[in-house]
């Protein structure tokens, strides 16, 4: 299975996710030291260093590829730095594998790590910014980002018939399957009751169905499948980048996303047969020449609980409106036909935005390499990622082995 | 109390003042008719069209319920909350005739538990709060009077 532009995940590594207030470059240490001795490979020897950024942590979050290069010392590899909010990492990575497949390098470290403050995210920077929709939405609106995941939620309930009961099965068994990742920072066994006695924070969401904000890291070795030839011997058995899709929309943006007040107009172009969301897996399919009956598990961005059920459609589990039923056959859970977040998903992690779409990926590489102790779907040789950031950044990474 | 404060929009430019039938205020395109809210000048937002020039208009008064929700807790800063703080409901507002769906505020008392998907709104305005000197009025969704061109 190759189509002549897979790159190599040599290795993989992760600071756990939790709340402690550090210097997120601390944490992004952890995370590139880890993989940097999973892949064998030493620093010095890193061509390219790819940094997602964090945009709460002043300068050197803006500037996270130098950020990292001169904390493991520079070593003359060439930087970037990324923003792409929530799908950061991805587009961190699509840089590092646009920048091996051209032949400009050999090796690289992907690298994202954040510290959050607590609660709701609120603008960044202060003043009145009447131009920026950021702000506007927050000051005229109180929309909120569980806002916007609310009102998909209600969606679904109202035309699908989805119900309180259906999201919370999303928690539990999301809890369950990161009851054993150590890199988890939730780890607790959740009964439906424990979500539906939490409190209601944007109806219908609960607190517990909505992911946390959280610190963390996460990084990644990726390397030519030459070098990694010439570094291991032989490629057997490695897991493979085989596609990995950063798709915007295409106009009209039909659908009112975070963080817009308004969805464009369908006046004049009538809405895209596909919407964007169902887009950003679709891209990565296409670049991998497979589909969706192919994928053995699934790390999506369930933000909320009833955003994964959105995601099983998006990325082709089922059809639209099926979810719900997917969901209540088991086939999303470990031993299930597909599982879906056997990390534990956000639901056990909270987000750590600028490595989270990175470490969808050390997921997959786990479980692919049958590593995942705890939590490991069987013979697993093929999965996905999916993601969504604000401003129309959507991203889908595909690992292979 | 109020009539000491002098009433102003929260935002410029985004609705008209009137407050018996206020309406939103968007923008099209001069040359290929798409619309555009919140208003703004300059590009067009078709890829199609080459236009530069948007000009501002109002949009439709009515329409029906894409989603909604209720904002159990007051949202951060810019957001101005009441003290105490009271839930309020938000809507996505789909308005046929521009293609648009809009986000807004639900009226005062008007709750969540009080809407549905589809159901047919119109635009008012509403007091989102006041200072010392000002009231400051914001457009917000509201259940359709029966018998207005929203139930034709």
């Amino acid at each position: 299975m190759s189509n002549g532009r897979d790159i190599a995940i040599l290795g993989v590594g992760m600071h756990p996710w939790g709340k402690w207030g550090h210097d997120f470059t601390e944490y992004g240490m952890v995370a590139a030291r880890a993989a940097l001795a999973d892949a064998q490979v030493q620093w010095k020897d890193i061509q390219y260093v790819a940094g997602a950024d964090t945009i709460r942590n002043g300068y050197p979050g803006f500037v996270a590829g130098a950020t990292f290069a001169q904390k493991l010392g520079w070593n003359g590899a060439r930087v970037s730095s990324s923003y792409a909010a929530c799908a950061s990492g991805a587009m961190a990575l699509d840089s590092a594998r646009a920048q091996i497949l051209a032949g400009f390098c050999d090796v690289a470290l992907v690298i994202g790590a954040d510290t959050t403050p607590k609660g709701f995210f609120a603008p960044v920077g202060g003043g009145d910014r009447k131009h920026d929709p950021d702000w506007q939405r927050f000051h005229v609106l109180g929309a909120t980002n569980p806002v916007y995941f609310a009102l998909f939620a209600r969606r679904r309930m109202d035309m699908y018939g989805a119900t309180a009961e259906d999201f919370a099965q999303v928690k539990v068994k999301n809890s369950r399957h990161g009851l054993n990742n150590p890199n988890a920072r939730f780890r607790k066994e959740n009964v439906i009751a424990d979500v539906l006695n939490s409190p209601i924070v944007s109806d219908p969401l609960r607190l517990l169905d909505i992911c946390a904000t959280s610190d963390g890291a996460a990084a990644m070795v990726v390397c030519s499948m030459d070098f990694a030839r010439k570094h291991l011997g032989n490629t057997d058995g490695l897991c493979r980048v085989k596609a990995v899709g950063t798709v915007a929309p295409t106009y009209p943006q039909s659908v009112l996303e975070l963080p817009d007040i308004a969805s464009d107009s369908t006046a004049v172009v009538p809405a895209p047969a596909r919407k964007w969301k169902d887009t950003i897996a679709f891209a990565a399919y296409e670049q991998a020449g497979i589909g969706p009956d192919d994928i053995d598990l699934a790390e999506v961005y369930d933000l909320s609980t009833a955003l994964e059920l959105d995601w099983y459609e998006h990325i082709g589990l089922c059809a639209e409106g099926e979810a719900e039923g997917l969901l209540r056959s088991g086939a999303t859970t470990i031993g299930g036909r597909v599982p879906v977040n056997a990390s534990g998903g956000l639901a056990c992690f909270g987000e750590a935005i600028p490595a989270q779409a990175i470490s969808q990926v050390c997921e997959l590489v786990w479980q692919l390499r049958g590593q995942a102790t705890g939590r490991q779907v069987e013979g697993a040789r093929v999965g996905i990622t999916a993601n969504q950031g604000l401003f129309g950044h959507g991203s889908s990474v595909i690992v292979a082995r | 109390m109020s009539e000491t404060l002098s009433r102003v929009p929260i935002i410029d430019g985004w609705f008209t003042d009137d407050i018996d039938a206020p309406t939103l205020i968007g923008a099209k395109c001069s040359q290929c008719g798409t619309f555009v809210f919140p208003p703004r000048s300059g590009d067009c937002p078709n890829p199609n069209c080459d236009s530069v020039t948007l000009d501002p208009t109002p949009l439709s008064r009515f329409g029906r319920i894409w989603s909604y929700t209720e904002n159990c807790y007051a949202p951060p800063l810019p957001y101005v909350a009441a003290e105490p703080y009271e839930p309020y409901a938000l809507a996505a507002v789909e308005l046929a005739a521009e293609g648009l769906v809009v986000l807004g505020r639900v009226a005062t008392g008007i709750r969540a538990a009080d809407l549905k998907v589809g159901m047919e709104m119109q635009l008012e305005l509403d007091v989102s709060h006041r200072d010392a000197d000002h009231e400051y009025m914001v457009y917000v969704w509201a259940p359709a009077t029966p018998g207005s061109e929203a139930t034709q």
